[in-house]
């Protein structure tokens, strides 16, 4: 009883996987890579790690908490047995 | 297993498109000797065309006022300006901002002394397949490309001066 799990594709499906993986690698076409005089938005300093101090000091406080990692970023605290 | 032999054929029909895709990308910037291409901007004083300047040696610099090595160029392209304009070379400084008035808050904290336009949609550096930046070129009096610079660095300066110097026939150490 093979008749109905003999799943060798014919030659029409290899066409058809080409033409879909054409298809999709042609919706590629549509990004263009951001050009070196277009980084005016990246080059801004929010972009960068650590750009804005209390956004940073947030994300800490976050991070901390919620990972029980206190001090993990520092010193102090961090298990080195100084404080 | 007959799926692989999917890969195996068609695998390499999708290579290599792939292939030709990467090889067609515009990857290489302007090749020495090369004509210039031609540019009509709006500038800080008027318009500026690069067939206006023909006959001179232009140094054509891109800059934005979010690239920090373009700030230390301003003082050199200045002091560049300044000492060979007698000897025939112009300075010609396109901007690359999004926005004129970042352009124009950069200027009113570094000053320029040269010819200074206004590209906001970026046709110009595109046209001279600007790789990064900041880009400066040496365009002959025949517009054609004579080298070209990317990034600054105080480093360069001496380099870039020396390119100038023969450029505008000058023999001797510069200085």
């Amino acid at each position: 009883m093979n008749s109905g799990f003999d799943r060798r594709p014919g030659k029409h499906a290899d066409l058809a996987v080409v033409a879909i993986l054409c298809a999709l690698s042609g919706g590629c076409t549509l990004l263009t890579p951001v050009q070196p005089w277009q980084k005016g938005t990246l080059a801004r300093p929010e972009m960068t790690f650590g750009g804005d101090s209390l956004d940073l000091k947030n994300s800490e406080h976050v991070y901390q908490n919620r990972e029980a990692a206190s001090g993990g970023s520092g010193v102090g605290g961090g298990g080195c047995g100084c404080n | 297993m007959s799926f692989f032999d999917v890969k195996g054929r068609a695998g390499r029909g999708v290579a290599a498109i792939l292939f030709v895709a990467v090889l067609a990308a515009p990857t290489h910037a302007l090749e020495r000797g090369s004509v210039a291409p031609p540019f009509d901007l709006d500038g800080t004083k008027g318009a500026v065309k690069l067939a206006k300047h023909q006959g001179k040696l232009v140094y054509l610099d891109f800059w934005a006022s979010w690239c920090a090595p373009c700030r230390q160029s301003f003082g050199w392209m200045n002091e560049m300006q300044a000492k060979y304009a007698m000897q025939g070379l112009q300075v010609i400084a396109i901007n690359v901002d999004e926005k004129r008035d970042d352009a124009l808050r950069f200027l009113s904290s570094n000053p320029a002394s040269f010819v200074v336009a206004f590209d906001p949609a970026g046709a110009t550096p595109l046209s001279y397949r600007v790789m990064g930046m900041p880009t400066s070129l040496l365009i002959g009096t025949d517009g054609k490309v004579i080298s070209e610079h990317i990034g600054f660095k105080d480093a360069d300066k001496i380099a870039l001066e020396e390119k100038i110097r023969l450029s505008l026939g000058i023999s001797g150490a510069g200085k």
